[in-house]
């Protein structure tokens, strides 16, 4: 069996198997529609289908018995009930598990296998009828084509061969048969002498459709007559059939037998065919959808394709600026044909890109669909009760973002499940219902995507969470430390707010982890809490990872790119609207409120931060903690598309840049992460929240 | 010419079997995703024979054969059924239904180049 096809097999199932745990839950929060039963019976249908053809036989019967419920609640025999659906939705999260094992070629858990197989089982035995055993036992059997045992095997051998009189109705030939085929099967049994025999219909008579040939067959063979009835099983009551044995004998001449000329119609000269479609009573099943939706055509492309056709996209960009660039230099005379037609190439290089980045897009849905096996499981191992309510799945991100959220996501809904929620007796205590919430949200907010895990728990333990990161030594009794940097602590390496090691959350990696796996994908994670009320943890993420809108900035005397998502404004402040703040510290006065100036070129080391701020530009920036602050640079010169390379593999993390940039002049540029940047001047800045955590700022990056 | 078959089913592994299949045995292959995709394209490929799955979205296998059998053109095409049951009823109803025959998953490449050959002389 080609490997291919066993992969598509298995890439299938994965489309199987998210259709199939969507509708489990819509069916367990009784939001499910009618096709949703069925769409859930044909997945695993079709997964059981795919397994037989790949002698997967586990995979063949555990899908079997599932099947067979689901196939009883679609004809509503069974009534969709919470210990049904409970059992249905871990036979689905086990059925995930046997794919993958089969994929990789392990086992699965016996105990949980035979477990549910039980349960189900039992449902079957409870509410099936008595022919439940039976028919279970007998559609396990594959045969491999069709061999009914027909006629008793002793009469074979006194046979000398068969008398076979064959009259069609018209339905045989509606339903697409042809009896030249039948008499070409039979006759690979033995010589065949066919006499067909023409009828004329009576004149005027209604049923003008009636026979109008039949045929006389006589078939010397060796083979029993099962083997005649077998070739006749498809037309199996489209006609009149009539098989005799011819007994053995000496008048019985095989000679005969083949001297006579047969008379079977030529194959040039068709048979004669009505040509009306039998008369069929309308079923109910059979009739077209009236608008068939269905999902849109797709096409599955190697994903290495793709990849390479972004990577290219990028080095057009890079191309184009560079391109964008030289022209300028020449200096043309504005409305020179050269500089408009330099702007449609721009429009285009950023249509290919943006068409090229949306194959990349999915879906958030399939994802959040996951987690809700991580709430089932998260729930069963600490005896909360806990449901999970998802919004926005629709909401796409690219594809790699996807994958590589659902570990941290897997991990902070176990976190939320396991340190968030109150226990049934406190959430009582508190006027909550018994069953805790875990929130997953998906949006797109101004050129990012905006995740948020929320529970309707307890809300953080801030005493308690300092008192741990005192005793573990992270940080120092003496410290003040703001809500939010405590809050922060969380993410810090080496913290872990479980006392004693619960098999959960505590696996010897703690929100930390989370933290880095975000980080990762050019994102930040945040954290608000209310006590008595929730936490609510929020992933802002870029949309693509290849490429940004960035705006070319000078910090002393060197190009740096800042993300435009993250600029509400520049502004060129008149002196009224500067105040002096401390020291050496700015405020600028915007629209009735103050707003901390951050000096970039002093936080990140690259020249002298006593450079006139009179004389800057500001950058009004959006903080993680949802505040304001303002970014001074030198000077602004454009605003374009940058691609993105990493730095990380070469430099490791550099606190206040992301990335770097090639601009159009063959220079590099890095890549400022404002939300760094403000971070590290945060610590003369005490009113700013979420500082990060490292104070330690790089010295004389240089390019 | 080679002889054409329309193979349609909703699980792409299926069509991939059907297709390396039918292709080894020198057959032009269309497949079908579901019974509306495969009735629209039954007209034009006008196939020798068709293959259908019962069980699928939109349009299932007895809706295929009812909108062929009732259809304007190639009306009594063979049309064979895959099925994974072998229940008796089952075969019986595809028959009522107006199917030729029926091939039973799992199929081998042999028996289903068989029941094909048998049902189309081809």
């Amino acid at each position: 069996m080609s490997n291919s096809i066993r992969d598509t097999f298995f890439e299938e199932c994965e489309d199987l198997l998210d259709a199939l745990i969507e509708g489990l839950s819509e069916m367990s929060a009784g939001t499910h529609e009618e096709e949703t039963v069925h769409a859930v019976f044909r997945a695993v249908h079709s997964i059981k289908g795919g397994a037989g053809a790949f002698g997967l036989d586990q995979l063949v019967n555990f899908a079997h018995t599932f099947e067979t419920v689901l196939d009883r609640v679609r004809s509503g025999e069974m009534e969709i009930e919470p210990d049904l659906m409970r059992v249905l939705q871990r036979a689905g999260d086990h059925l995930s598990d046997l794919v993958e094992a089969n994929r990789i070629e392990s086992g699965v858990d016996e105990t949980t296998h035979a477990g549910l197989l039980g349960q189900l089982n039992g449902f079957l035995g409870k509410e099936g009828e008595d022919d439940v055993a039976d028919d279970g036992a007998e559609e396990f059997v594959f045969e491999a084509l069709s061999i009914d045992i027909g006629a008793p095997m002793e009469t074979a051998p006194q046979t000398a061969g068969f008398e076979i009189r064959f009259t069609p109705r018209p339905e045989l030939y509606a339903n697409g048969h042809e009896p030249l085929l039948l008499f070409q099967s039979l006759s690979q049994l033995g010589s065949l002498q066919v006499t067909c025999e023409y009828a004329s219909p009576p004149l005027g008579a209604s049923d003008w459709q009636a026979p109008a040939a039949s045929w006389q067959l006589t078939l010397a063979t060796s083979e029993p007559e099962h083997a005649i009835h077998e070739v006749f099983e498809f037309v199996e009551g489209l006609c009149e059939l009539d098989v005799q044995p011819i007994p053995v004998g000496p008048e019985q001449p095989e000679q005969q037998v083949v001297t006579e000329p047969a008379q079977a119609p030529p194959p040039t000269d068709p048979l004669p065919k009505p040509d009306h479609p039998r008369s069929a009573e309308p079923r109910q099943e059979s009739r077209p959808d009236p608008k068939p939706a269905g999902p849109r055509p797709t096409l599955r492309v190697d994903l290495e394709r793709v990849d390479r056709l972004i990577n290219t996209v990028g080095e057009l960009i890079i191309n184009q600026a560079v391109i964008s660039q030289r022209i300028e230099e020449m200096n043309l005379p504005s409305g020179a044909g050269l500089t408009t037609e330099l702007e449609d190439y721009k429009l285009l290089a950023r249509e290919i890109q943006e068409g090229v980045m949306a194959i990349r897009a999915q879906p958030v849905k399939p994802l959040f669909q996951r987690m809700s096996r991580i709430v089932r499981e998260a729930s069963d191992a600490t005896g909360k009760a806990a449901r999970l309510v998802t919004e926005g799945e629709s909401t796409e991100v690219d594809k790699t973002v996807v994958e590589r959220l659902a570990d941290p996501l897997t991990h902070m809904i176990r976190n939320a499940i396991d340190h968030g929620l109150e226990n049934a007796e406190k959430r009582a205590q508190a006027g909550k219902e018994p069953v805790g919430t875990i929130r997953l949200a998906a949006f797109h907010r101004s050129g990012s995507v905006l995740i948020e895990v929320s529970d309707d728990g307890a809300g953080l333990n801030r005493e308690k969470i300092l008192e741990i990161a005192i005793s573990k030594g992270l940080v120092s009794p003496e410290a003040d430390l703001n809500p939010g940097e405590i809050d922060n602590l969380l993410f810090m390496p080496g913290f872990s707010t479980a006392t004693e090691v619960s098999n959960l959350s505590g696996r010897g990696v703690g929100m930390d982890v989370v933290k880095t796996a975000i980080t990762s994908l050019g994102g930040r994670v945040t954290i608000q809490t209310r006590a008595g009320e929730g936490t609510t943890f929020s992933i802002v993420l870029p949309l693509t990872l290849a490429v940004m809108d960035g705006m070319v900035v000078t910090v002393s005397d060197q190009t740096m790119v800042v993300p435009i998502s993250s600029i509400i404004e520049t502004i060129r402040p008149s002196p009224g609207e500067l105040h002096r703040f401390g020291v050496d510290g700015w405020l600028l006065s915007i629209r009735g409120s103050y707003v901390p100036i951050v000096d970039v070129a002093g936080c990140l080391g690259t020249g002298d931060s006593r450079a006139d701020i009179r004389e800057q530009v500001l950058l009004l920036v959006q903080t993680e903690g949802q505040s304001h602050c303002a970014l001074a640079v030198d000077g602004i010169s454009d605003q374009r598309q940058v691609v993105i390379k990493s730095l990380e593999g070469n430099y490791g993390h550099i606190p206040g840049v992301s990335a770097a940039t090639i601009l159009g002049d063959g220079k590099i540029a890095l890549i400022i992460d404002p939300d760094a940047v403000i971070a590290n001047s945060s610590a003369s800045l005490r009113r700013l929240p979420d500082p990060r955590l490292e104070k330690e700022l790089p010295h004389g990056i240089a390019l | 010419m080679k002889p054409k078959v329309l193979a349609i089913d909703d699980s792409r592994t299926i069509r991939e079997l059907l297709r390396a299949c039918l292709e080894n045995a020198g057959f032009d292959v269309t497949t079908g995703e579901d019974g509306v995709d495969g009735t629209t394209k039954f007209p034009e490929v006008s196939p020798d024979v068709v293959i259908t799955d019962i069980n699928m979205p939109n349009m299932d296998g007895f809706g295929v054969i009812d909108t062929i059998r009732r259809g304007e053109v190639n009306r009594s095409v063979p049309i064979l059924v895959l099925t994974t049951e072998s229940a008796p009823e089952l075969k019986a109803r595809a028959r009522e239904a107006g199917a030729t025959g029926w091939i039973v998953k799992p199929f081998d490449d042999a028996s289903l180049v068989s029941v094909l050959k048998r049902v189309t002389g081809l």
